[in-house]
């Protein structure tokens, strides 16, 4: 057992899959001997080379094209975009061509292919490069859409879509990546489209995802001092979407509350509440509450992005309110 | 290494009569895909490249049945060339469930993994780099395979193509970026939104690559300056870009008939059609004529068969609406 940080933790998950394949290819932007721009990838080109480990120029098109490329030609290409906002420039490979190309095709294409990302704020880096895109990515059909929040779940789950054979679009939450934790040695391969329950409470139920997990988590602690006592899940996956265990976790409480990161028009948290209202209806003791950043670009100041972004504070008001109310 | 599938030997004027049964296969099929959509048994769009078949023919003929195509949505001719039968061309075309990808692509998306055809792309410049990413696949696993990636005169203005050039340039990359300049991008005159007067050719030098321009209504000549790229892919001297001058005989799309375009300009480009061009060539060369009309209704007789079994194919069905969205076959987001 070795404490990792979320950043070391990607390395780690990479590396131990370029080790035991060889098709396991990985390119970007600064990515070789600089090992990144948040250092997320320190030590890879040392291990594997130039010719594994491949700098590209600033061709965000030209990254995704070559991954693309390259995984329906027999490699498993890793394509790092340096941060999320810039799958705006590319976005016609990810949207267009990687997510539709095996079905327009009846079956015959296979794209196993990962592009990982740095996503969302808390670094007061402003409205350009601190967006959390992970409902831009949920929205289009053949996308795997994974996000860690923890470094553990790092490891196994960068494992898992490597050796997945559909293309993932794995978001590194940028505010966690100096987060440290135990991890346990050896190869770890995690499952895609498992949400995990991290804590159980029996009044409410919290969803979460990346960034927005040790959040909820701290707010489950104080509110439990304040006599609400609150389940919470990591999603994980949004696609694919792990609806057993989410459903099941809402309808053991009655109450479903979401904190996300992403701006609040159709957010993840929108499709959660549609399928719950659905499917556990009469579950249900109240309503479902959703916690997002406002549907504002992000401001840079420290003290307008702390607002900005669900707070724990927040999410214990919130979740105070709605429980007492 | 991968080598090619053993074809057995041709002769230097067999060769060169294959090739134009190859352009007079092209033309017909389109000629056909035009009369069934005025039939309403080809709907949606789709974008023919009549007049521009020597290009299809001639690279194809150039190539490896292991080597890649990347086409765009004008790509009927370069997936047949490369030997993809008419009738699941003609199948895709109509919605059928013998096309060629179960109806689910269309006419813009023809793709025959089989045959080295991966993928017509409909977003302009898309394919560029990706057809980089089949060369790196390519060079990275040691085999010889190219990647031969056609493109449009209007897709010099995207932001794919330099970066894909770019991108091919610096990594040595075994592709040919095939430019078929036809004069018009959509409805517009190209020379009227482009800096340069050679679109393609013009720019190669920006990328530290030779300039080539050669005649796409002479299927001989593009046969030999494809073949010369391709040589150099293959041999580890990079990437390649190639223009070739061509019309086409229509307009852009299905809706379209072209009359933006000056009648002497369509006129004098009828005068170079390429196959009337070729077969006059063949017949210098000693070819006889009961050979060629031979050829040609053989040709045509293909057309009619393949029409028929297209037309008999089943409605595609239900189940293939969330068929191979994803890997395992399903179309499952949740559980």
């Amino acid at each position: 057992m070795a404490q990792l940080t979320f950043r070391e933790a990607i390395a780690r998950g990479i590396a131990q899959e370029m080790r035991r394949d060889e098709s396991v290819v990985f390119l970007g932007e600064d990515v070789g001997a600089a090992g990144g721009v948040f250092k997320g990838t320190v030590g890879l080109f040392e291990e594997f080379g130039p010719v594994r480990v491949r700098d590209t120029p600033i061709s965000e098109q030209a990254i995704l094209g070559a991954a693309m490329g390259a995984a329906m030609t027999g490699l498993r290409p890793v394509a790092e975009i340096m941060f999320a906002d810039f799958f705006a420039v590319c976005w016609d490979i990810v949207a267009n061509e990687i997510a539709k190309s095996r079905y327009m095709t009846n079956g015959q294409l296979t794209f196993p292919l990962v592009i990982r990302s740095g996503n969302g704020g808390g670094l007061r880096f402003g409205a350009q490069h601190s967006q959390s895109v992970e409902n831009w990515a949920m929205m289009i059909p053949g996308l795997k859409v994974v996000v860690p929040s923890n470094a553990a779940d790092v490891v196994g789950l960068m494992a898992a879509s490597i050796r997945d054979d559909d293309p993932v679009i794995f978001l590194e939450a940028k505010a966690l990546y100096s987060s440290k934790m135990d991890v346990p040695d050896g190869e770890i391969v995690d499952t895609l489209g498992s949400a995990k329950v991290l804590r159980s409470g029996t009044h409410a139920t919290v969803v979460a995802l990346g960034a927005m997990v040790p959040k909820a988590l701290a707010a489950a602690e104080e509110l439990a001092s304040a006599g609400i006592e609150c389940t919470v899940v990591d999603v994980r996956s949004l696609v694919p979407l792990d609806m057993t265990t989410i459903l099941r976790e809402v309808s053991a409480t009655g109450r479903l509350f979401t904190v996300e990161e992403n701006p609040r028009l159709c957010g993840w948290g929108g499709e959660l509440a549609s399928i719950v209202s659905e499917e556990a209806f009469y579950d249900l003791d109240g309503p479902i509450v959703r916690i997002t950043t406002p549907h504002i670009p992000l401001p840079a100041a420290d003290a307008l992005e702390d607002l900005a972004i669900p707070s724990v504070e927040r999410i214990v008001t919130t979740i105070e309110k709605s429980m007492n109310s | 290494m991968t080598s090619a599938t053993t074809a057995p030997e041709l002769s230097y004027l067999e060769n060169k009569v294959a090739m134009y049964r190859s352009q007079v296969a092209l033309r017909r099929f389109e000629q056909r895909a035009y009369d069934l959509f005025l039939e309403n048994y080809v709907k949606g769009t789709s974008h023919l490249s009549i007049g521009q078949e020597a290009i299809a023919a001639g690279v194809a003929a150039a190539m490896r049945p292991t080597d890649w195509t990347f086409a765009t949505y004008r790509g009927h001719a370069h997936t047949l060339a490369r030997g993809v039968p008419m009738t699941p061309v003609f199948a895709e075309l109509m919605g059928r469930a013998n096309g060629l990808m179960a109806g689910k692509g269309g006419s813009m998306h023809l793709t025959s993994v089989e045959h080295g055809v991966m993928g017509s792309y409909a977003i302009i410049g898309a394919h560029l780099p990706i057809a980089c990413g089949a060369a790196w696949s390519a060079q990275y696993r040691g085999t010889d395979q190219v990647a031969v990636c056609f493109f449009g005169d209007g897709s010099v203005n995207i932001g794919a193509f330099h970066e894909a050039l770019n991108f091919a340039a610096i990594w040595k990359l075994p592709v040919i970026f095939f430019c078929e300049n036809n004069l018009w991008m959509e409805y517009t005159r190209t020379s009227d939104v482009t800096a340069v007067a050679n679109p393609a050719a013009d720019r190669a030098s920006a990328y530290g690559l030779e300039s080539i321009i050669v005649d796409g209504n002479d299927a001989d000549a593009v046969f030999e300056v494809t073949s010369l790229a391709i040589a150099r892919a293959r041999a580890g001297e990079g990437p390649s870009m190639i223009e070739a001058k061509t019309y086409r005989h229509g307009g852009h799309s299905r809706a379209d008939p072209g009359k933006y375009r000056p009648d002497e300009e369509l006129a004098e480009w009828l005068l170079k059609d390429p196959i009337p061009l070729y077969r006059s060539r063949l017949v210098e060369m000693g070819v006889s004529e009961d050979e060629l009309l031979l050829l040609e209704s053989d040709v045509d007789a293909e057309v009619e068969a393949a029409t028929n079994e297209a037309k008999a194919g089943e409605v595609p069905g239900e189940e293939l609406l969330f068929q191979d969205v994803w890997a395992d076959g399903s179309g499952s987001w949740r559980n």
